[in-house]
């Protein structure tokens, strides 16, 4: 019978279990993921089961971290975020988590565009450190990124976004999250959008500062290939700045619904 | 006609750019759609409203 041990073909014989297998291949394994979840007691193997062994602590080569990184990956998952690749329109407190919840998913290819550089301010809800201190946004998230997951494909552009460069780049990406900070930015690069390539995907964000409540925060679907998240209405201003929760909760219902997109779940 | 789900009535015909205006809306920062389809901002002046139309208005707010 066929197994898949660590990402490759294995074969064992029927009525094998999980900790039969381990105890020949890796004895040592404290971590046992049996089709994207941590198994504690032992169970039998099925064909075509995804079987995954990891020692805590232990830092694998390569090419076994890409067979351990996709082993919490839900099955058919995979293989299809594998294939996304998604354009992210500023790398703000919205677009840096984006990236990041991306990236941890294992997501083909990204696209990564902002003007900016990193400044101390930034560090109160933008995910980076401040060893990226005057960086621009594009090199530190895709610093970040190969931190976490090395196998994610990053392309970088240190552009300011406007009416007329958007259209050409974002031609290659399938979805395009628009994670702006200005609200005429914001509006200009979902109008491009919807009215010069109808054909791709724009998840934008509005109403997303203060510490208003949490489930204010909503997603919602505009159109077929327009959703919005946020709460409509607050926006950043004197006394009611942004802070990293409530940014964290918007960005990721940006980064759930582009996951749903690809995977085909079109509804909110 | 009916915007953003709530029935509104004028007295005489009206453009998009008029229907921002009365609602107190910056066209620069909206997305407007009539009829499930979006309206070119350069539309916004000669696009008429009917009161059969579904208009709705996606204003966005800074933050990011």
């Amino acid at each position: 019978m066929k197994i898949f041990l660590n990402e490759r073909k294995f074969e064992i014989a029927e009525g094998t279990t999980a900790f039969q297998v381990r105890d020949i291949i890796k004895k040592d394994a404290d971590i046992i993921v049996l089709n994207g979840f941590i198994i504690k007691e032992d169970m039998p193997l099925k064909e075509n089961d995804r079987l995954t062994l990891i020692k805590r602590g232990e830092i694998p080569d390569k090419d076994e971290l890409e067979a351990l990184l996709i082993a919490r990956h839900t099955p058919g998952v995979h293989e299809k975020v594998k294939k996304a690749y998604i354009g992210i329109a500023g790398l703000g407190g919205l677009g840096s988590n984006v990236a990041i919840s991306l990236a941890r998913i294992g997501i083909g290819r990204l696209l990564l565009v902002d003007f900016d550089v990193v400044e101390p301010s930034n560090l109160n809800r933008q995910q980076y450190f401040i060893k990226h201190i005057g960086m621009y946004k594009t090199c530190a998230m895709k610093d970040i990124i190969f931190q976490i997951n090395p196998f994610v494909n990053v392309d970088i552009k240190n552009v300011y976004l406007d009416e007329n460069n958007i259209t050409e780049i974002f031609k290659e990406v399938d979805i395009i999250v628009e994670a702006l900070d200005n609200p005429y930015s914001k509006a200009t690069l979902v109008n491009t959008v919807l009215n010069k390539i109808p054909e791709k995907v724009v998840v934008a964000a509005s109403g997303l500062a203060g510490y208003f409540s949490n489930n204010t925060i909503a997603t919602r679907k505009i159109k077929d290939n327009f959703y919005l998240v946020g709460d409509g209405i607050n926006e950043a201003k004197v006394g009611c700045g942004l802070m990293a929760p409530r940014v964290g909760i918007a960005a990721n219902h940006q980064a759930n619904t582009v996951l749903r997109i690809i995977m085909n779940e079109r509804d909110v | 006609m009916i915007v953003n789900g709530k029935e509104m009535n004028f007295e005489t015909e009206i453009t998009v750019d008029e229907l921002l205006k009365s609602l107190g809306l910056d066209k620069d920062k909206v997305v407007v759609e009539v009829n499930f389809g979006i309206v070119p901002k350069e539309k916004y002046t000669d696009r008429i409203l009917n009161r059969e139309d579904r208009v709705e208005i996606v204003s966005f707010v800074g933050g990011g």
